[in-house]
């Protein structure tokens, strides 16, 4: 049951084969058997039960959509009323939830069931998964290898089985790079595309949820349900959400493909060089043309990224303060030493790095030099996006420069960490969409493509990418556990 | 540019960020690090262009004065460190 598709259990669940509790049971059972994984913080074995019992009632009448009595998991960022939310951070857990995302509350409505909340980096900040206050993900490929990050929790639930489906974040990357890590299908939409109410705030101009699934038809019926204008987001979107499963079937004879140069140069591993090679020869039998383009601004990306999120994160994450919510230290001297205790005790280091580095960008006498700078740059690096989509229909590039990597083995280089964002974070400056799809394997650990569209063409990407995934299996790999 | 202990100690009393002793040295590196880093983007040339604040270049929408929200405060209170009489409590600041 695991490995079926969304629409193949809703089928299932229709005609009677099984029923949406036992479906949850299967995966609780699963979740249990694999502990070693660490994919979720928190099992929701009670109300995941309760909300099955009722999703069968609701088929009974046949008062349903493709997504209720489904089992899925939520990103440990998102909001759920009553339920801890830790943000993968130590401040965070004694939090408990008063009230829900508005991404939660929809999936609530489309009646599907939550399993639980999914491990991440501590407030979405690493690449690995290895900054949880709860401890490292291990990705079910080869568990002595990483997930990615930093909805590790999210990629690897979902490619162990763990989860039918599970919702990501990605400011830099965090949703493209765990997919490709482990082998599944993710998608970050637009900028605004889906509401980031009660989706906890890390850099707030290019934070973006978004779906992770087994293949680009699934994340179709995902983003349905999670796109859309949503007024308690100031930041929201108001435009019209297409059908997605309705342009999925569209040929691609005729389609542009954009390959920047710049993404296909020094410091790419050979073995990914050569699974996206074959890749793009897929593309072009499925009748698409591949054009050369450039984005000379590509390689000054990452310290941009670095001074906009880490400058954002400082201020976002000053409402920490051991107040009114989330850690306190114990017998504070004074409200200075509250603060200040409170927050260190309560935050990891990698966080702390990047609080100390957005302070440092924001202070007195460097605000030009680096925010400002940074949000000029960023319309450059954007506007070499806008020229080369003008010319093309989709961009196509690696998502990583390598396969997962060991556990440990980047916690001591926070650079060499940051560095290996450099194909997924320009996307995040432009508030583009994009795509992390199962490409092949190198040295046995998966390989992904990534799809970048233009702003709101999320059902261009999803068309693209199921169209692949007509020809390929790549997508319907699975680890041995 | 190059920083300093003094100057992580500095900046983390300004983030009211407690850190611990013997890692200031390696953040000073660390952070150092990501400052160098960042120079190749204070080289690239961006006289006259427009700060990018929002990826669609939007503006922040407005909504009519209103109330929308019920009161709350003793839901929002419940997972509090300290309240007394619907009041977040903290140390004395002024004696």
């Amino acid at each position: 049951m695991h490995k079926k598709t969304i629409n193949q259990l809703a089928q299932g669940l229709r005609s009677g084969d099984f029923t949406s509790v036992e479906l949850t049971q299967h995966f609780l059972q699963r979740i249990r058997q694999y502990p070693e994984l660490n994919a979720y913080i928190t099992i929701t074995e009670d109300s995941a039960l309760q909300a099955a019992g009722a999703a069968d009632q609701r088929l009974a009448t046949g008062d349903t959509g493709l997504l209720t009595g489904i089992p899925i998991a939520h990103k440990d960022i998102f909001c759920t009323l009553g339920v801890k939310t830790s943000c993968g951070s130590k401040i965070l857990d004694n939090f408990i939830a008063p009230y829900n995302a508005t991404v939660v509350e929809k999936f609530k409505l489309a009646g599907a069931v939550t399993l639980g909340k999914v491990n991440m980096d501590e407030f979405a900040m690493g690449s690995s998964n290895e900054t949880s206050f709860y401890g490292p993900v291990r990705n079910p490929w080869d568990t002595q290898t990483v997930p990615g990050g930093s909805s590790g929790g999210s990629a690897a639930a979902v490619a162990a089985g763990l989860a039918v489906a599970a919702t990501g974040t990605d400011t830099g990357g965090s949703i493209r790079q765990p997919a490709a890590f482990c082998g599944i299908t993710g998608l970050k939409p637009t900028y605004g595309r889906v509401s980031r109410y009660g989706m906890i705030a890390y850099a707030s101009s290019l934070d973006q949820g978004g779906p992770m699934t087994r293949s680009a038809e699934d994340a179709a019926i995902l983003l349905q349900t999670m796109a859309g204008f949503d007024p308690k987001d100031s930041t929201s979107a108001d435009v019209a959400v297409p059908d997605y499963l309705a342009s999925l079937d569209q040929p691609l004879a005729g389609l542009k493909i954009g390959l920047p140069k710049e993404f296909f140069a020094e410091g790419l591993d050979n073995g990914i060089a050569s699974v996206l090679q074959t890749a793009l020869a897929e593309y072009q039998k499925l009748g698409a043309e591949l054009v050369d383009i450039s984005m000379p601004n590509l390689n000054v990306a990452i310290p941009t990224y670095y001074v906009i999120a880490c400058a954002e994160s400082s201020a976002n994450l000053s409402r920490y303060d051991g107040v009114r919510f989330g850690h306190r230290c114990e017998n504070p001297a004074d409200l200075t030493d509250l603060y200040t205790r409170s927050r260190g005790e309560g935050f990891g280091k990698e966080v702390k790095r990047r609080i100390l580095m957005g302070t440092y960008a924001l202070s007195a006498g460097y605000y030009d030099a680096y925010y400002l700078k940074a949000q000029k740059v960023r319309r450059l690096i954007s506007d070499d996006f806008q020229k080369a989509l003008a010319q093309v229909d989709v961009i196509m590039s690696p998502v990583a420069p390598t396969t997962a990597f060991g556990i440990g083995a980047k916690m001591d280089d926070p650079i060499a960490m940051y560095l290996a964002d450099i194909y997924t974070i320009a996307i995040n400056l432009a508030g583009l969409p994009a795509m992390s799809i199962p490409a092949g394997f190198s040295g046995g650990m998966p390989v992904g493509l990534q799809l970048i569209g233009k702003h709101f063409a999320e059902d261009r990407l999803l068309n693209i990418a199921h169209q692949y995934q007509q020809v390929t299996d790549w997508h319907q790999q699975t680890p041995k556990l | 540019m190059t920083l300093t202990a003094d100057d992580v100690n500095k900046i983390a009393h300004l983030a009211r960020l407690g850190i611990d002793k013997e890692d200031v040295d390696s953040y000073a590196k660390d952070l150092s690090g990501m400052l160098e880093l960042m120079t190749q983007m204070g080289e690239l040339d961006a006289t006259g262009v427009e700060p990018m604040a929002h990826p669609l270049d939007q503006v922040q929408r407005l909504r009519p004065d209103v109330v929308t929200e019920a009161d709350q405060r003793g839901h929002f209170q419940a997972i509090a460190p300290q309240v007394e009489d619907s009041l977040y409590l903290v140390p004395k600041v002024i004696e």
